[in-house]
């Protein structure tokens, strides 16, 4: 970025060292989700749609406090809602925000056939180019937290954004920027991963959650969005969050190797046949009776 | 015989749905291997307005293929039907391919055993392509595991009907020369039938 370039490396007729020499900046971001502290309060729904212009989508009634039943093309944020009893006898009233993980090995990207309908920016946002995005939904299919969404009318898939816009000037995104109670908190990965782990060990040792742990699953290289969860072994509960999710083999090993390998051997065809031609020559209309 | 004189071999309307099949074959072809692999993509879209067309009408070339080929399918049924003699001249390929005798055995009839295995290939790859398109062309409706499996037979289904589509190219062009004519006028030299496919020949003749 323009301000990493006029970092300043050297000084004329300066005595010493120069000020701020060797400093790095991280660029990789984090959006931190502490579910034990989120009260459910959807201002960070509000928000998103609102800064994002989406249309407001009509809301289910299911019984729960949840808004509607999953993620849509032009809903990005939805914070989930289940009820779980513990083995204690203790009713667990679990809300965890939903949306897109910015996986650092993301699924949709490998599974996307348009040349640059998604992207990866070097701090870590997937964002969709809708642009360029030609609507087959392979990214759907790759993506472990079924976050990308279809819209019907303009044939193209959308998804959070982690606000790249705002992120991009400095500012946070819109979903932090809402949240009342701090459960939210937007900053670089490493420093949010410590921050999780300290206040995952704060609810092990003092507020009686001894699964309480991050949750920023390997499998597929941690995520840009991490959560502090009571039960870290049991992320399912969390409406369906995976455990340990993976991206299908079409879109990895298929996809990156076989299909140009079988490609190519099936098009030796071509010079088979001409060799065949060549050497063995073509079945003349034979002339004696 | 009057060696230069022709005998109809495919009549207009095999010949008609072949060449209906065939096209929407080859734009499905085109705009399947667009997406079949980012090298192709900027190569081959173009060619149907961009990415998003090429997606939109990829799935409609499909349907026009498998509509018109049914159609051949139910025409060819029974010269195609496989039989004791196909097992005899698939044993003897290799005398075929290195064509070691200049006449076909003299029980090939209308179509021979390596016409039949490859039309049946067809028929099996245009099933597996139709089985994993649909799921490719709604993958709302299904879940992502079922959209994932499709995605690798439907490549499967595309590299095999490619093989089998460039050794037909061959076979029915510079691989045996008069053979071209009997898919577009139709008619072909009796010499040339007495070659390839001597029983039918004879059937033919004693009409």
């Amino acid at each position: 970025m323009p301000t990493g370039t006029l970092q300043i490396r050297q000084i004329s007729g300066h005595s010493g060292s120069v000020p701020g020499a060797g400093v790095s900046r991280e660029e990789e971001v984090c959006k931190y989700i502490d579910v034990t502290t989120c009260i459910g309060c959807k201002a960070c729904e509000v928000a998103c749609v609102e800064w994002n212009g989406n249309p407001f989508a009509p809301t289910t009634f299911d019984n729960t406090y949840q808004t509607m039943p999953s993620t849509t093309w032009n809903f990005w944020n939805l914070i989930r809602f289940n009820e779980h009893q513990r083995e204690d006898g203790v009713l667990q009233w679990l809300m965890r925000k939903d949306q897109c993980m910015h996986c650092e090995d993301p699924g949709c990207l490998r599974a996307c056939p348009a040349d640059g309908a998604i992207v990866q920016y070097t701090n870590g946002i997937v964002d969709f180019q809708q642009e360029n995005c030609i609507g087959c939904q392979y990214c759907a299919s790759g993506c472990p937290f079924d976050i990308p969404k279809f819209n019907a009318l303009t044939k193209k898939v959308y998804k959070c954004t982690l606000c790249s816009d705002r992120v991009g000037q400095g500012l946070e995104p819109a979903c932090i920027k809402s949240c009342p109670t701090g459960c939210l908190k937007f900053g670089t990965k490493s420093d949010l991963v410590a921050l999780a782990e300290s206040r995952a060990k704060q609810l092990r040792e003092h507020s009686g959650f001894a699964n309480a742990g991050v949750y920023d699953p390997q499998s597929i290289k941690g995520t840009h969005v991490i959560y502090v969860l009571h039960d870290a072994t049991k992320p399912e509960l969390y409406g369906g969050l995976p455990a340990n999710p993976q991206i299908p083999k079409s879109f990895t090993f298929w996809k990156r190797l076989a299909k140009p390998t079988a490609l190519l051997l099936a098009l030796c065809a071509a010079p088979v046949a001409f060799f065949h031609y060549v050497t063995a020559g073509p079945k003349e209309v034979a002339r004696d009776e | 015989m009057n060696e230069s004189a022709t005998i109809l071999r495919h009549p207009v309307y095999t010949r008609v749905v072949h060449w209906s099949y065939a096209t929407f074959f080859v734009l499905a072809l085109l705009s399947g291997f667009a997406i079949y692999t980012p090298w192709l993509f900027r190569l081959f879209t173009p060619i149907f307005g961009g990415g998003p067309m090429t997606r939109l009408l990829h799935p409609w070339f499909s349907l026009g293929f498998v509509v018109s080929f049914v159609l051949q399918v139910v025409n060819w049924w029974r010269p195609m039907s496989w039989n004791a003699d196909d097992g005899r001249w698939m044993r003897n390929i290799r005398a075929y391919v290195t064509n070691a005798h200049a006449r076909e055995p003299e029980y090939v009839d209308f179509f021979n055993a390596g016409q039949k295995a490859y039309f049946w290939t067809i028929v099996a790859s245009a099933l597996l392509f139709l089985l994993s398109g649909v799921p490719l062309w709604f993958p709302n409706t299904v879940n992502t595991t079922v959209v994932s499996v499709s995605y690798v037979a439907h490549d499967v289904a595309a590299i095999v009907m490619l093989v089998g589509f460039l050794i037909h190219i061959y076979e029915g062009t510079a691989a045996q020369p008069g053979t071209f004519q009997s898919m577009t006028r139709g008619t072909v030299e009796k010499r040339w039938a007495s070659t390839h496919h001597p029983a039918w020949y004879r059937r033919v003749s004693r009409l």
